[in-house]
């Protein structure tokens, strides 16, 4: 099923996220993080932080903290499925660090296809900013939909 | 904080990460806050057509970070991004590498682009990238 190409700049509600010590552990440990820069307080601020950073890639989650993460593909019709994650970017403008509140805000900047459609690629922008309204990045996202069709819709 | 020590055609020192396990799976799926099913369900997966749960993209990305975080303090890194190319299969082995490609100087600023990779043990590529660090203090 085809993406709805008015979607194109359509912009999903903020999303805020209170970054907390804790959420940043259990980041650390997922991603099997050594550095204690990214746990221990002490040693972040003896490096010259003034609480623990967020690390580069824990920015990409804030704006799937609502109730139904996965909403916006439901809303274009997207099956949960068919979908993989195709590219990621990141451009960093400041550091945040545990304790802040970052707001994240995700409009939809392309629909495209190739393989007569058999793949779409939807390209997502967000701004990434701290309670401040300092902007700390800005992420781009291409997610690819495996559409699959049947028999008929071939034919 | 000095000056970096990079020069063109320098490699990062690589890092391996232990085979991934489908514990790591569902702590990075709690931890990224990337709920997505298909990575910690194997009946979800089955049902969109694969054989098992597979690694979240995210999650190389994250390893690739800390690459890049531990060859340089994450301030100086202006940006980062990343291609997914091949799926990473439960019990892959991720090895993050990178290497200088270039350095150039903007606004009195020396900046080096890295170009940066996920390889599994058996030499499948899962991940391309590329990140611009700054090399001197701004």
């Amino acid at each position: 099923m085809a993406v709805d190409r008015a979607a194109i700049g359509r912009e999903s509600a903020p999303v805020t996220l209170h970054i907390d010590a804790g959420r940043l552990r259990f980041f650390a440990k997922a991603i099997s993080e050594t550095d204690p820069i990214y746990t221990d307080l002490d040693a972040a601020k003896n490096a010259g932080h003034p609480n623990l950073p967020v690390p580069p890639t824990f920015l990409f989650g804030i704006s799937l903290e609502v109730p139904d993460p996965f909403e916006s593909f439901t809303e274009l019709g997207i099956d949960l499925g068919t979908v993989l994650h195709g590219s990621q970017r990141f451009t960093y403008h400041a550091l945040a660090y545990a304790g802040d509140d970052l707001t994240m805000r995700t409009r939809i900047a392309d629909v495209y296809e190739k393989k007569s459609g058999l793949l779409e690629f939807l390209v997502q922008e967000s701004t990434i900013t701290n309670q401040d309204g300092t902007l700390i990045a800005v992420a781009e996202n291409t997610v690819v939909i495996r559409n699959r069709f049947d028999k008929q819709e071939q034919a | 904080m000095t000056s970096l020590d990079l020069e063109v055609s320098s490699q990062l020192t690589p890092l391996e990460v232990a085979p991934i396990s489908r514990t790591t799976l569902a702590l990075f799926a709690g931890a990224s806050g990337d709920h997505n099913p298909i990575h910690v369900d194997i009946d979800v997966a089955r049902a969109s057509g694969f054989d098992d749960v597979f690694a979240q993209g995210m999650l190389s990305m994250a390893y690739l970070g800390r690459l890049l975080t531990q060859s340089v303090p994450q301030e100086r890194i202006r940006s980062y991004g990343v291609r997914f190319s091949s799926i990473t299969p439960v019990h892959g082995q991720p090895t993050c590498t990178g290497v200088v490609r270039s350095i150039e100087e903007v606004d009195g600023v020396r900046l080096a682009v890295l170009d940066l990779q996920v390889a599994l043990a058996d030499g499948t590529v899962t991940l391309q990238g590329d990140a611009v660090v700054e090399l001197d203090e701004e």
